[in-house]
């Protein structure tokens, strides 16, 4: 965080269809839906999240991501930073506050992969659901679905993930904690970048297209609940994508689906913890297969080559 | 299932039967018969939103929910090029794997350096 940026703070995903995705993400993913706005955005957020929400979703004629964003100190950080990301060479944009219902003044910059990201410094925090901050109790009672308890990263394919790497980490204090190398090449393959103490806080795979998607990861608390989200998978007959099972990269416990337009979400559980002073991580790529499925180590076409 | 549609591919001929509720994607992962089409017509995300499972539809009558417009133009679905996972059946089909399709999944160069060993 020694830029101060602190964490992961919403992710907007484009929908094919409004109906079906609104269902999926709040019955499945079991997020809390807290509103539509005028542009007709829905809004969700995961039980234990502070803030108003986490997810957006906006309907278009082709599903991804729009942009993720990342919440910074405070006003004065945010000023600094955007100054930084011009110096850097980004093209940035200032979105007004309100743009984003309960949403403060956002900076946007594109990034070498083709990412789109934001900055802010203020959002309205309506605590966690359910249980708010004062003598909380454990959990809520009302909860759908996988019970998902919050957005917690995204992984983006795109071209030039060393540029992207060098932005988010030289401009923003990102920290590499882990990373695939094809040392034949000498090439990184992919990236996993923190700003707190979670193993990635967003991550990159190469890819010869830029700006795509390859999932939106949400945390559950243990092994049984990434169990559980896999028998409703079975149950609603939810397309899979692989899974349950753990990642050699980060060591979550996870499993991989999609949502009704195509874009790949993820739950998982556990995972490995990096410091500042933690060496990076570093997997070959010739073990590839067991960096990403550890007890298959075989690679899956469909998850390493699908996105939107 | 016994209402369902004849789907054939060309050039091969191979057949399977899609009820119109079902889409073609689907149709071929319960069918499971014909491992030369599941070969030809990737499984990708399911949705419309990915890409990889882009067929031509060469006779036939059918319904598609919505796809991505960017695998899909507006000239490609009055073409017949689609999605085979958003893909309903009303009258039996004729299908083959889409001539043009850039195939996302064998685009990506960590697949392609994997392939090579
Ligand atoms: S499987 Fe992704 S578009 Fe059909
Ligand atoms: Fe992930």
């Amino acid at each position: 965080m020694q830029k101060g940026v602190m964490r992961p703070g919403h992710v907007q995903i484009r929908v094919l269809d409004m109906e079906t995705a609104v269902a999926h993400y709040r019955d499945r993913l079991g997020l809390i839906h807290t509103h539509t706005d005028s542009q007709g955005r829905n809004y969700f957020k995961g039980w234990t999240e502070i803030d108003a929400f986490s997810v957006v979703l906006r309907e278009a004629d082709e599903p991804g991501m729009d942009f993720m964003a990342l919440k910074v100190l405070d006003a004065a950080t945010l000023a600094a930073r955007k100054q930084d990301l011009i110096d850097y060479g980004c093209q940035v944009e200032t979105i007004p506050a309100g743009e984003l219902d309960g949403c403060g003044e956002r900076v946007r910059f594109d990034s070498p992969t083709g990412h789109w990201f934001e900055l802010f410094a203020e959002k309205e925090q309506t605590g966690k659901w359910g249980v708010g901050d004062r003598n909380p109790d454990a959990w809520p009672e009302d909860l759908k679905g996988m019970k998902a308890t919050r957005f917690d990263h995204c992984l983006l394919y795109g071209d030039d993930i060393d540029g992207t790497v060098d932005l988010l980490s030289s401009v923003l204090g990102f920290q590499l904690a882990e990373q695939v190398r094809d040392e034949e090449a000498d090439l990184r393959v992919a990236a996993f970048l923190t700003v707190s103490m979670k193993a990635h806080d967003v991550a990159f795979v190469r890819h010869e297209e830029k700006g795509k998607f390859h999932h939106a990861s949400f945390y559950l608390s243990s092994w049984e609940d990434v169990l559980r989200a896999a028998d409703l998978i079975s149950m609603h007959d939810i397309a899979l994508d692989i899974g349950p099972t753990r990642h050699g990269l980060t060591h979550g416990q996870t499993i991989y689906f999609f949502d009704p337009s195509g874009n790949r979400n993820e739950v998982f559980s556990g995972g490995d913890y990096t410091y500042p002073d933690h060496p990076v991580v570093t997997w070959d790529a010739s073990q590839l297969g067991k960096a990403i499925f550890y007890h298959d180590r075989q690679l899956n076409e469909r998850f390493l080559g699908v996105v939107t | 299932m016994a209402e369902g549609h004849r789907i054939t591919l060309a050039p091969e001929g191979l057949a399977f039967s899609c009820g119109e509720e079902e889409n073609l994607l689907q149709a071929l992962q319960r069918v499971g018969v014909a491992p030369a089409l599941l070969a030809a017509i990737p499984v990708g995300c399911r949705g419309g939103g990915c890409g990889v499972c882009r067929i031509h539809v060469r006779a036939g009558e059918y319904r598609t929910g919505r796809m991505s417009r960017k695998h899909i133009s507006e000239a490609d679905e009055t073409a017949g090029t689609v999605l085979a996972c958003r893909v309903f059946p009303e009258s039996d089909l004729e299908i083959e794997v889409d001539p043009s399709a850039a195939n996302p999944i064998t685009r990506s160069p960590t697949i392609a350096k994997q392939q090579r060993g």
